[in-house]
């Protein structure tokens, strides 16, 4: 290996190939930094008394503020609660998907029909492709009070005697997001467990086997095990994205009704700030959150690594 | 492969096979389901609707809404500009992310740090929706139609890390001999890189193209006008509007019956209502992702599982 890196590239070391290669490179370092970069800029507002009017010059000429913004923040009434939510969605649905994807990626590793197990993968694979419009506006259509389909149900089979308003009612938002994130991505989130699971040397089953160990003791002893490495890494990234809610999925369930159980940062940062023009404070949301998710990250990083030796640096 | 006598075969047979079977076909249905069940009711009459759902067929059957939202000039606008944005974000970004990638993964670029250095800084931090709207109206960008196309062009740096590694796995041997030929770098990536990546490209370019068929996060945030509406965002106005309205008709039924009726009948009656029409531009959203999907669907782990697993 070492002598491959020390290797010299004599053909691709001339003027002429190095500009080739710039010349393929531009249009995208181009895009990076206009899109990327120079909106790092902006997060000074956060900072400032920045008023919309002042256009882009007033970003570095407003003046300083003194962390009002953050200040405004946190005393805001609806921060708190919206802190809540937006970390008691991203709990409850890593607490339910993790599991129940592990489960099913087993249970679809334990289903030897090679053609039925395509078949599950296609199916299941679909709705990650599927836009949260569609796949929100089917769930709406299905749970509403007008003869949706689960009302009609438990109606039919007497659980309840009138139609229940399930987005109507705060107290089941932080559900219905978990249970619909948990469908859309359970085939398509299984694929990296799967193919962990691809790599596990199986004369560990077969000797487990002789030894007489049932396929459930199997897969608790060997391939979870095995696997760990995975688990770990996807259990890192669920912690380091705790502040990071799936705006494109909450916007659609969202309403007015179930406000209080459904406003996220990244709802918040749209309603204060493209909606109400608050920019300096949406800013300041923003801001935070990210600094928040990095030190989540590092965090996370650092135990996994002391627990079980596994890490992404 | 030596098995005594005892071992157990692996075999479809036992009591476990059944419920994991079983358990299978119903996660399916779960998902299935509710794309069907939209579907049929669309083209269902939309008076059977305010009876009840059909649920395994049409109780009368009708084109009625979708011929009215296949008519109507608002949705087609919507789809020509998602259609032709998905048509050239997909390519340009294609080529614009794949070219980065290239010129990247070559051992012998010179200054190599710098783009790690942007990449790096580009995953992990961000200006966020408010700066990034200010730059966009600084540069012209915001409420136009280009806003859907020239920020996407590059398809971030988690596609470079995929690219990379499969473009790192083509052999030296076959860069040296092209370039000993002669050939330039263009002609090495169009003519050798190219042809050899087709499922990696193939996989992210769907990725690409399902990610800008799907997106109304870029209409809700940078545009104004109704004319640069996507498919997505005009869906998700039917799908806001028909819940607030069947919100207020069941806070209002509780209070008086005669105004819930008329707010029910406003919501149209007769073959297409408010409803069977909001159903089929759900399913029109949806129609490119479920054809497109069974062709490309074996690209997915090729393509992508081996950028991972190899990176």
């Amino acid at each position: 290996m070492k002598k491959e890196k020390k290797r010299i590239y004599q053909y691709g070391m001339n003027k002429k190939t190095q500009l080739e290669l710039y010349a393929m490179m531009a249009p995208g370092t181009i895009l990076v930094i206009l899109f990327c970069i120079v909106p790092l800029f902006g997060l000074l507002i956060a900072f400032k008394d920045y008023r919309p009017v002042s256009g882009v010059e007033g970003i570095f000429t407003s003046p300083w503020n003194n962390f009002r913004n953050f200040k405004i923040l946190f005393r805001n009434y609806d921060f708190l609660p919206m802190l809540k939510n937006t970390l008691g969605i991203n709990l409850l649905n890593n607490l339910l998907s993790i599991p129940v994807t592990l489960f099913f990626a087993l249970m679809l590793n334990e289903v030897l029909n090679s053609r039925f197990k395509t078949l599950i993968q296609t199916v299941t694979y679909m709705p990650h492709f599927l836009s949260w419009v569609v796949f929100g506006g089917l769930f709406m259509t299905l749970l509403s009070t007008d003869n949706g389909l689960v009302n009609s149900v438990l109606m039919k089979i007497g659980l309840i005697d009138s139609p229940i308003g399930f987005l109507a009612e705060p107290k089941y938002f932080w559900w219905i997001t978990a249970i619909t994130s948990l469908l859309k991505e359970l085939g398509w989130g299984a694929i990296l467990y799967i193919a962990a699971i691809a790599g596990v040397d199986q004369e560990l089953y077969e000797a487990a086997m002789i030894d007489g160990a049932g396929r459930f003791k199997r897969m608790w002893y060997i391939t979870i095990p095995s696997i760990k490495t995975t688990i770990m890494i996807m259990v890192i990234f669920a912690i380091s994205g705790m502040l990071n809610n799936n705006f494109t999925q909450i916007y659609v369930f969202q309403n007015s009704l179930n406000i209080s159980a459904s406003q996220v940062i990244d709802t918040y940062i749209y309603e204060y700030g493209l909606r109400q023009l608050q920019f300096g404070m949406a800013t300041a949301v923003g801001l935070a959150k990210s600094i928040l998710a990095l030190v989540l990250l590092c965090g996370a990083n650092k135990v996994s690594n002391k627990l079980t030796d596994t890490g992404l640096f | 492969m030596k098995k005594s006598g005892k071992t157990v075969k692996p075999s479809e047979k036992g009591i476990f096979h059944v419920f994991n079977t079983v358990g299978m076909w119903v996660v399916m249905i779960v998902m299935i389901y509710p794309i069907w069940f939209a579907l049929i009711n669309s083209l269902n009459f939309g008076d059977e609707l305010t009876k009840g759902y059909s649920f395994l067929w049409p109780a009368k059957f009708t084109f009625a809404s979708w011929k009215m939202v296949l008519g109507d000039a608002e949705i087609l606008r919507a789809l020509w500009i998602t259609g032709s944005r998905t048509i050239l974000v997909t390519i340009g970004s294609t080529l614009v992310t794949a070219m980065f990638a290239y010129g990247f993964s070559r051992p012998y670029l010179r200054g190599k740090q710098f783009f790690t250095a942007l990449g790096f800084v580009s995953m992990y931090f961000s200006g966020g929706v408010i700066s990034t709207f200010l730059l966009y109206n600084w540069i012209g960008l915001y409420n136009s139609y280009w806003v859907y196309v020239i920020p996407a062009l590059f398809g971030g740096f988690y596609n470079v890390i995929i690219y990379n590694s499969n473009f790192k796995a083509i052999p030296d041997s076959l860069f040296e001999s092209a370039k000993l030929d002669g050939a330039n770098e263009f002609r090495i990536f169009f003519s050798i890189v190219f042809p050899l990546s087709k499922p990696v490209i193939t996989a992210l370019g769907v990725f690409t193209a399902c990610g800008v068929w799907n997106d109304y996060g870029t209409t809700l945030f940078y545009t104004q006008d109704n004319s640069l509406q996507t498919l997505a965002n005009y869906t998700l106005k039917l799908v806001k509007s028909s819940q607030a309205a069947e919100q207020l008709a069941a806070t209002v039924m509780q209070a008086n019956q005669s105004v819930s009726a008329l707010i029910n009948s406003a919501m149209g009656s007769g073959e297409a209502t408010s409803k069977t029409i909001e159903l089929s531009a759900m399913i029109l959203t949806a129609i490119p992702v479920i054809v497109a999907y069974p062709f490309v669907q074996k690209f997915f782990t090729k393509g992508v599982m081996v950028g991972s697993v190899k990176g």
